[in-house]
């Protein structure tokens, strides 16, 4: 029998033509910078282009001129300024929604009762797209600061309800009628039962309310500010300072990525905490 | 089924009524809240006179172009990176650090690259489209169980019929969700394009000039609009996925 199968397997192998194989050696030895190659052949094409000057500087700077903009704006305190202001907006609004989204969430979650009532009007709501939200808000709330937190918490909001929601729904009833036999106290059942099986969904909601809020953040900022990245990208637009632009858009990148992070500690820093999945 | 949509409908006409009354007693400034009669009153007129089908189709146009555009390169690109491990290697950190650049943050170079016109708003909405469906079709893709690749291998398909027979059928699923992820963001690009980018035409550019004339009637109908197109693109795909030419070998796997 195994002798059969070991003819099977060779037979198959002796079907399927040799690869040469000296192209695929080396890039298997340099793995790490495969990676590498195309940013690099990008970069390289992006100073070439630039030094040669087939384009002009205001549709594509130069890396050294995009190095010293990155250099100016931080020097003079702008760059830090306005993305602090920027990540405050995101931080106040995200703080909002995730709470309120905690709290509908768990609520539909619970109660069939309550989602039964209020799900249908929640699912017609979270149609709406984020941005179709702004000319109400801006009507509503003027351009100030409340607009900016109110939009993000509201792009917050939605992911993260409906994560809760599925997060609690989806508690093993078994360990639900596990924490009943043992006479935990509700508080307990919530903290030891609940929570730390619906961690990971709740953290899927709070990962993409996070996207979605930097997202929206943005595109407030290019809209309707008078501070914050987006207003200094909107700014320099306006100079046609492309080099502040370039700066400025690998800074939304770095603030994007670097929010992502942070909550992807957090979500191992709870996990440890509360032991994961019981 | 009766009862669940009764209480679900409980809601919003309460919402309704305490708007209605409000504005009606003047809790409410009706200038800045309006009200349902004014939005059916402003809905009516921008119906009769054709106003509100031109928006919407300027608009639909561009989205549906934008899509055609990032979902057709997002998908093959897709497929590559999944079945070609050196296209991997070699673009997949390039793209992924694109990804992080929030989407509205490319908006002001495609004006600059592109000019404020048509050319620069299907661009920005094709990116907006690209990603999720990029990345769906990709995971889709590489996740095809091995015991099919196997077969296939036993069968000395041929690359191209391995493809559809073997790898567009099992990633399907992924696939879909890619394409309505991306009809969302493109839908989501479309209005944000007609904000952003200077337009005169479509459901976007309608709402904003509906703000600065201060007609709140004509802002809630906007949001109201944009949120049935978004519903019924959504619902449209997902049809489309119950129809799908694979459905049959996807079932027989």
């Amino acid at each position: 029998m195994t002798d059969l199968s070991h003819w099977a397997q060779s037979g198959l192998r002796a079907r399927r033509p040799r690869l040469p194989k000296f192209p695929v050696l080396p890039l298997r030895k340099l793995k790490f910078f495969t990676g590498l190659a195309v940013p690099a052949w990008l970069f390289a094409v992006w100073y070439g282009v630039t030094a040669a000057h087939w384009v002009p500087d205001q549709i594509l700077p130069a890396p050294a001129a995009v190095w010293e903009a990155f250099g100016a704006l931080t020097r003079g305190g702008d760059l830090q300024t306005n993305l602090w202001i920027s990540l405050s907006r995101v931080g106040y609004g995200f703080g909002a929604g995730t709470l309120a989204g905690l709290l509908l969430g768990a609520g539909m979650g619970f109660s069939d009762g309550f989602a039964r009532f209020v799900r249908p009007t929640f699912l017609v709501i979270s149609q709406i797209p984020i941005l179709a939200w702004l000319p109400f808000l801006m009507l509503l709330l003027g351009i100030g600061e409340a607009l900016k937190i109110v939009l993000v918490a509201k792009a917050v909001f939605t992911p993260v309800t409906l994560s809760t929601c599925a997060g609690i729904r989806d508690v093993p009833a078994r360990y639900l009628e596990l924490a009943r036999v043992l006479q935990l106290s509700r508080l307990n059942t919530l903290r030891r039962v609940v929570l730390p099986a619906a961690l990971p969904q709740l953290f899927s909601g709070f990962r993409y309310g996070l996207t979605h809020a930097w997202l929206s953040l943005v595109a407030v900022e290019l809209l309707a500010s008078y501070e914050g990245v987006g207003y200094l990208m909107v700014y320099s637009r306006q100079l046609f300072q492309l080099d502040v632009m370039v700066a400025i858009m690998l800074v939304i990148a770095a603030a994007g990525l670097l929010l992502d992070r942070l909550l992807s500690l957090g979500e191992t820093w709870l996990g440890r905490r509360y032991g994961g999945a019981p | 089924m009766r009862r669940v949509l009764g209480s679900g409908a409980v809601l919003p006409i309460l919402l309704l009524s305490i708007w209605a009354a409000s504005v009606h007693f003047g809790l409410l400034d009706v200038r800045l809240w309006s009200s349902p009669e004014l939005v059916l009153a402003g809905g009516w007129a921008v119906l009769r006179d054709g106003s509100l089908a031109t928006a919407l189709m300027a608009s639909m146009k561009r989205d549906l172009l934008g899509f055609a555009i990032g979902a057709g390169l997002g998908l093959p690109l897709g497929l590559l990176l999944a079945r070609v491990r050196l296209a991997d290697k070699l673009l997949g950190p390039t793209l992924n650090a694109t990804r992080q650049i929030a989407l509205f943050a490319w908006v002001p170079f495609l004006s600059l690259w592109l000019g404020n016109g048509e050319q620069g708003r299907v661009a920005f909405i094709a990116l907006g489209a690209f990603f999720p469906v990029l990345l769906n079709t990709h995971l889709g893709a590489a996740r095809v169980e091995a015991r099919y690749l196997e077969v296939a291998r036993v069968l000395c398909l041929k690359p191209h019929r391995k493809l559809l027979k073997v790898i567009l059928p099992s990633a399907l699923p992924a696939i879909l969700t890619g394409l309505r992820l991306g009809l969302i963001y493109a839908w989501l690009a479309t209005i944000g394009a007609e904000y952003m980018f200077a337009t005169t035409s479509g459901v976007g550019a309608m709402m904003m000039d509906a703000r600065d004339l201060f007609r709140m009637d004509l802002v809630i109908l906007g949001m109201m609009v944009i949120g049935g197109v978004g519903f019924g693109l959504n619902a449209l795909l997902s049809h489309l996925g119950h129809l799908s030419l694979w459905r049959g070998v996807e079932q027989s796997l």
